[in-house]
């Protein structure tokens, strides 16, 4: 009996006639082109929301946390969420660049510097919650890093939260030299391709002078792997750490084991969102969609609701264990969450994070922009609102009525979270200008094989 | 930038596809040149064997790092929360390596990956303005879409002539001299 396995070869990864030449043409347009109306357009737009940010920043520091919503029972409220949500966004990135790297999925490519990007930038957007939180942000550093204070004490390793400052660092460290890394070979050819002196200077000094030299690409080769190699393990703990900083506490609804890798999916889930949300308005506005197909974003729709289903079985066996274990403080955890005063929080995380992502079982809406678009969206609104339900319900209400409390975000709580956005947005949208936003390199290498047959490599 | 003089300092050979390449680096490693290297747009795979390459040492390097950051949050945590300032908390004891294992594994991380990224730097030559490919204006090329030999004339096997014939022989038709300007003015950089 023969075998049909023309369905089970991989999808193509190119869309018409592609040639080396023709490739870096189009990669390296948008930096060595003025940018377009739409480009200005939407710089404007988030260079405000990041003004936003910068002021409601600038009021915090001047007249202190108090200008937010946070009190007592509910100390930890929306800079928590939004710093849980933005390191989750950057997860997506770490894992494209190391995890499918490793796995050797070659639609990788086509994505993999854009997210590793967004993993930079949401970092930084990240990083600026906890420091604000601590009220007197020049002052943090001394509080993070190991360094006595007035009475010669150091910090609390056994702690989570001093856990946390050796995890996030080091991530954002390891995330930015590996997408440096990268980036060195294609800073190589934007400076040969480029024309003005000023320009080739600039990307003559990122470039560090890369020759393309074999002996140089032998080492090459092996750091790269081998920074995928670390970044694997390191973006698994990075969120287990963020999510050691509810699971070590003894309050109800953040006690359980289960956090770790309920953190990690989301926040690939968040991340794989995010990724799509924005690289489908990058093609457009770049003009690649040869590049990144609908392949790719069919592909990342498939990682989508393998990991939303995840974060689903999360969810019922948080219910399940809480009704399982017994404990009545934790029923009522669970119980308060669902129909409590923040449930319409909580079942806009489910509809949002397991019901809505169901349509992506269909081809059609996993390849048509139009229909998959409002789901990506979603889940991004959704997946902040699961840790707003994890962060907020879990503290509002603990175990002594008496020491029960209510939660209002003010305008400077929102003021924080749209800015956040518009720091990001308008990072992107200046890498988007100056650095290639696809990896031109990586991609030669399948390109120079697929034309080849494939064969005569090792 | 004066530009007085140039000076050849080798021959370079410029290919169009990376398979002739690799057979040209077989060709070139088998006459026994030892100060000659390839340039391509893109790691070729086979080239470091066609070329006779060792295997390169990062990993090693790599790892050793990582194994000294183990042992520095060991000293920094259980030296500083045991024996310079010791605080009990929750009971435990006051070298609870379990609670630390965190930062052991994040300081492994951070060292390795500092020691790669500084390796890449010393291993790879990189952080030098100058050199001959740009001076004989063959690098956009080879960023772009091409594949070079570049045999230095500083090899005891080079000559002139006797490269050029080697080049030829592996079926290279674009063979340039490569050169480096004198005198250059290096007060921009």
């Amino acid at each position: 009996m023969s075998v049909d396995t023309s369905s089970l070869a991989a999808p193509s990864l190119f869309v018409g006639d592609v040639t080396l030449r023709k490739l870096d043409d189009d990669i390296y347009r948008p930096l060595e082109s003025f940018p377009t109306i739409r480009w200005w357009l939407a710089i404007a737009i988030t260079g405000t929301l990041a003004a936003i940010f910068v002021l409601c920043a600038a009021y915090t520091v001047v007249r202190g946390i108090g200008v937010w919503g946070n009190n007592v029972p509910v100390a930890w409220a929306f800079d928590i969420v939004n710093f849980v949500f933005w390191i989750g966004i950057g997860h997506a990135g770490t894992l494209i660049s190391a995890i499918l790297f490793l796995f050797r999925q070659r639609w990788r490519t086509g994505i993999a510097r854009f997210a590793e990007a967004m993993t930079v930038f949401a970092v930084i957007c990240a990083l600026q919650f906890p420091l604000l939180h601590t009220g007197r942000p020049w002052l943090a550093m001394f509080w993070l890093v190991p360094y006595p204070n007035g009475q010669g004490i150091y910090p609390n390793f056994r702690s989570p939260l001093e856990w946390d400052v050796f995890a996030v660092s080091t991530y954002g460290l390891v995330s930015a030299m590996f997408w440096f890394t990268g980036l060195l070979p294609d800073l190589a050819t934007a400076r040969d391709r480029a024309v003005h002196p000023f320009r080739k200077l600039v990307y003559g000094i990122l470039s560090l002078g890369w020759k393309g030299s074999n002996r140089a690409w032998s080492h090459y080769e092996k750091a790269y792997l081998l920074f995928a190699g670390l970044s694997t393990p390191l973006v698994l703990s990075v969120h287990s750490i963020v999510s050691f900083d509810f699971a070590v506490s003894v309050i109800p609804g953040w006690h359980t084991t289960i956090f770790p890798p309920y953190f990690v999916a989301g926040a690939v889930f968040s991340g794989f969102a995010m990724v799509a949300t924005l690289i489908i308005i990058m093609r457009k506005m770049f003009r690649l969609q040869h590049l990144v197909t609908d392949n790719h974003l069919e592909l990342m729709n498939k990682i989508i609701i393998a990991t939303s289903l995840m974060v689903g079985y999360a969810y019922a066996i948080e219910l399940f264990i809480a009704w399982y274990g017994g404990v009545s403080y934790e029923r009522y955890a669970f119980l308060n969450r669902a129909l409590g005063p923040f449930a319409w929080a909580y079942w806009i995380m489910v509809t949002c994070n397991v019901l809505v992502p169901q349509l992506l079982w269909f081809k059609k809406v996993r390849r048509t922009v139009l229909l998959m678009y409002p789901i990506v969206l979603l889940v991004n609104v959704g997946m902040w609102f699961e840790r707003f339900v994890i962060i907020v319900t879990s503290l509002h209400r603990d175990f002594l009525p008496s020491s029960w409390g209510d939660y209002k975000p003010t305008l400077i709580d929102f003021g924080l979270l749209v800015g956040s956005f518009g720091v990001f947005l308008t990072l992107m949208l200046l890498f988007c200008r100056f650095l290639p936003t696809i990896a031109a390199t990586e991609l030669k290498v399948i390109l120079s094989e697929s034309q080849s047959q494939g064969g005569g490599h090792e | 930038m004066s530009k007085s003089r140039e000076k050849v300092v080798g021959v370079v050979g410029l290919y169009d596809d990376p398979s002739s390449l690799l057979r040209a680096a077989e060709g070139v490693r088998d006459a026994g040149f030892t100060r000659w290297d390839c340039h391509t747009p893109f790691p070729v795979h086979g080239l470091d064997r066609a070329m006779g390459l060792k295997s390169s040492p990062l990993p090693t390097l790599a790892l050793t790092a990582g194994l000294i950051g183990v042992l520095a949050a060991f000293v920094l945590t259980g030296g500083l929360n045991a024996l310079h300032y010791p605080i009990r908390i929750a009971g435990k004891p006051m070298l609870s390596w379990q609670a630390f294992v965190p930062i052991y594994f994040e300081m492994f991380v951070l060292f390795s990956a500092l020691t790669i990224m500084g390796s890449l730097f010393v291993f790879c030559g990189l952080g030098r303005w100058h050199s001959p490919l740009h001076d004989s204006g063959v690098m956009s090329e080879i960023t772009g879409a091409r594949f070079a030999i570049v045999l230095g004339a500083d090899d005891r096997m080079y000559s002139q002539a006797d490269a050029k014939t080697l080049l030829e022989a592996t079926g290279c038709r674009d063979i340039r001299p490569l050169v480096q300007f004198e005198e250059e003015d290096d007060a921009i950089i």
